[in-house]
């Protein structure tokens, strides 16, 4: 099988390991994986901060990049709730402008072949044991476009439990949002820290020494509260996880 | 926090105390996480949830779709049975016929059952200002309006006060309205309870009017319902001679039938009781029993502009459950007086900037305040999609565009403060649209990553205040991938 990784410009930019974990993963469970160069950005801070007419052009570009392939995998939550969620959405608000269908049409084709990694690990290939070996107590964050908008229910967790060596603590609190939430950590900066410190004092409560999630935008915040706070715990995306084997271990 | 709502900053800084107030936190989380945990187990218990939620919505859906044919035939009914239908277009316009309907009594006090279309109006100072005293009875209200303070919860109005603090505004204003708080009170509930009831049951005896609002009206029999806790709003209904009830003209509902739903999921959403204490209803007048006169005041105020938004008229499928607000992390740390507004929490972000527009500074902040995490859309019975709305609302403060105002077709300019934000915007998505710029970009930042501070200037200075940033990597993965994997470079 041939899948096209869409990274999303945030891990491209900020976090290649997570990039190259995926591609590791990906390569030994057997699939083909491609990255298209002209990929960029899906659009979803635009969407979300309320400049929609200027993520339909990214969702075009989207749309053009991707449209070939047989399945877009990507290890973002949100990323992939954007494609899932809201590119139809954007569609149906053209529409309702009396623009017709061209973008509901345009962006048709990729909406279902968008996978986020644990739920195309799970649903497409049905693996739960992806033979990966990480010897650390690890705690999970499911981030919020990934647990409602996605759906992805306890997959990362059953991905997690068929770890070598990796003993899973329940996260107190783990439904709760983390505080990122894109633009709102800059435009409601107290809350947002707020929340991102009770996550992490949550997180720190279990004992572990990673806190692990699908999502890096949310790690970022976490991370970066985590770095201020001067907490032993790491933030790790899932992704590095599932990757990391005994012959070749996670650092 | 005493005044009006008019004026208030943006959510931001009224926010920033909030979080920094410990008690305030600490009464908010309490409250918040007990309320959410049961409600949790009270909807669990219901094996066909999710069909109630989906009939609560096509309910609602359907009723705001022809509200122009149920509002008449409700006036029909109500008149019909003995009582009199206003229309209000707008707050002051209400306030007006309710003084109006009051100095024709020639009284000068009222008792209240919670309403909160007539806090949205400001009905109490209105009616002060004609001379004429309205006595709040719900006991959280009561506390509120002793506390010459606001409400900062829709079910809850003072959630963000402790038993201490009541017992403190308890002996120190009772007296000043009516019979004083007991010699000694302390702050155990059962003494608290015990205290507002006598000083409440001196104002139920009293009075001549009743002022109530209602959560549920009956269009095919003009039928009012209210549901309640306390017991509160069953006196407030019965024991006056004359009763107006202020409503908005959303909470029509078209038949008995209907209610089966909203009496189900309303109590469990809200104070996570199978079945909530007090159900009451009342259809216009009887001569031998109850209110001899009967006013339904029904109230507009944005209401039918709201409607005329595919997208933001959802947000008038409301009840009023306050299931959104206990669940949602922003309200939990930010309280209820930072949304300025009777209307507080997720439901508020959406329906004030609705209702009033977003031309004020705190109404154009409302869709920002929260992260769009979903946890509301999840809870809410009637299945209003939050999130979806708020990025709605943000379209339309930083984009503008065509809206519905007093019933005319107008269109919004973009807010202003936003035109850094727009160039950033317009920049990003024009490198976006340009893969070798992103690239160029990319790479630039990984050589100068030497140099790059630990805080960020400008709008950013608030993110580096209380969190690290990530370091740029030395290579960024698409380099990294042509490098092992030998892509294409695109341009």
């Amino acid at each position: 099988m041939r899948v096209a990784l869409f990274l999303t410009c945030v891990n491209d930019t900020l976090y290649p390991d997570t990039g190259r974990a995926v591609v590791k993963l990906l390569t030994r469970l057997g699939v083909e994986v491609d990255f298209p160069m002209a990929q960029t950005c899906c659009g979803q801070a635009h969407y979300n901060t309320g400049y929609r007419h200027e993520a339909e052009p990214l969702a075009r570009h989207f749309s053009d990049v991707f449209g070939e392939y047989e399945a877009i995998v990507t290890p973002s939550g949100s990323c992939g709730a954007m494609v899932r969620e809201l590119y139809p959405r954007m569609g149906e608000r053209a529409r309702a402008e009396g623009r017709g269908d061209t973008l509901a049409a345009t962006l048709a084709p990729v909406v279902p072949k968008t996978y986020e990694l644990t739920e195309f690990l799970v649903d497409v290939l049905g693996v739960t044991d992806v033979g990966a070996y990480y010897p650390r107590k690890v705690t999970y964050h499911p981030t919020c476009h990934g647990l409602r908008s996605l759906g992805l229910g306890d997959r990362p967790r059953r991905l997690l439990d068929a770890v070598k060596g990796l003993e899973l603590v329940e996260l107190p609190g783990a439904d709760e949002c983390c505080g990122f939430g894109g633009t709102f950590a800059l435009k409601n900066p107290d809350v947002s820290a707020a929340m991102g410190a009770d996550k992490v004092r949550n997180a720190e409560s279990t004992g572990a020494d990673v806190l692990c999630a699908a999502d890096n935008s949310c790690l970022m915040h976490i991370g970066g509260t985590m770095a201020r706070l001067e907490t032993e715990l790491r933030p790790v995306h899932i992704a590095e996880i599932l990757a990391s084997t005994e012959e070749e271990p996670a650092v | 926090m005493s005044g009006t709502f008019v004026g208030m900053p943006a959510f931001p800084e009224a926010a920033r105390a909030a979080v920094g107030d410990q008690t305030l936190r600490g009464n908010l989380r309490h409250a918040t996480h007990t309320i959410r945990a049961k409600r949790a187990k009270a909807v669990a218990e219901v094996s066909d949830w999710d069909q109630l939620r989906e009939a609560g919505k096509r309910i609602k859906d359907h009723t705001l779709r022809h509200l122009d044919r149920y509002l008449v035939q409700l006036e029909e009914r109500v008149t019909a049975a003995g009582g009199t239908v206003h229309w209000a277009a707008d707050a002051e316009e209400a306030n007006r016929i309710v003084a109006a309907l009051v100095a024709e009594t020639g009284e000068s006090e009222v008792v209240k059952v919670k309403s909160m279309a007539t806090q949205e109006i400001g009905l109490n100072e209105a009616l002060e200002a004609e001379g004429v005293h309205a006595y709040e009875t719900d006991l959280a209200e009561l506390i509120v309006q002793l506390g010459k303070d606001r409400p900062s919860h829709i079910l809850v109005p003072a959630i963000h006060r402790n038993r201490g603090e009541i017992r403190d505004i308890f002996r120190r204003e009772m007296s000043e309205w009516g019979r004083p708080a007991p010699e000694g009170l302390t702050d155990t509930p059962a003494e608290l309870a015990e205290a507002a009831r006598v000083h409440l049951r001196e104002k139920f005896l009293r009075a001549k009017v009743g002022v109530s609002g209602a959560n549920f009206m009956i269009a095919e029999t003009g039928t009012l319902v209210v549901v309640e806790s306390e017991g509160n709003g069953r006196m407030c209904l019965t024991l006056p001679e004359t009763l107006i009830s202020v409503v908005g003209i959303e909470k029509i509902l078209p038949t008995w039938r209907d209610l089966e739903v909203f009496l189900q999921t309303l109590p469990r959403s809200s104070t996570a009781e199978r079945m909530n204490p007090y159900t009451s209803m009342w259809t216009g007048t009887t001569d031998e029993d109850g209110p001899r006169a009967f006013h339904l005041v029904l109230l507009d105020n944005g209401r039918t502009d709201t409607l005329a938004d595919e997208v933001g008229r959802q947000a008038l499928r409301c009840i009023r459950c306050s299931a959104c607000l206990n669940v949602c992390p922003v309200y939990e740390r930010a309280g209820g007086h930072a949304y300025g507004s009777v209307y507080p929490g997720p439901i508020g972000a959406i329906l004030s900037p609705q209702l009033r527009g977003t031309a004020s500074e705190i109404d154009a902040s409302l869709p920002y305040a929260s992260s769009l995490c979903g946890a509301c859309y999840e809870v809410c019975p009637v299945a209003i999609d939050i999130p979806e709305v708020l990025v709605r609302l943000r379209e339309r403060v930083v984009e503008g565009g065509p809206v519905v105002r007093d019933g005319n077709r107008v269109v919004l300019r973009p807010a202003k403060g936003h035109a850094a934000e727009r160039a950033a915007m317009r920049a990003a998505r024009w490198a976006f649209a340009r893969p070798g710029a992103l690239r160029a970009g990319q790479r630039l930042a990984s050589r100068t990553r030497g140099l790059h501070p630990r805080t960020l200037p400008g709008p950013g200075r608030a993110w580096s205040a209380t969190r690290d940033l990530p370091a740029v990597p030395a290579e960024p993965f698409r380099d990294w991938w042509q490098r092992t994997h030998g892509g294409e470079e695109a341009k």
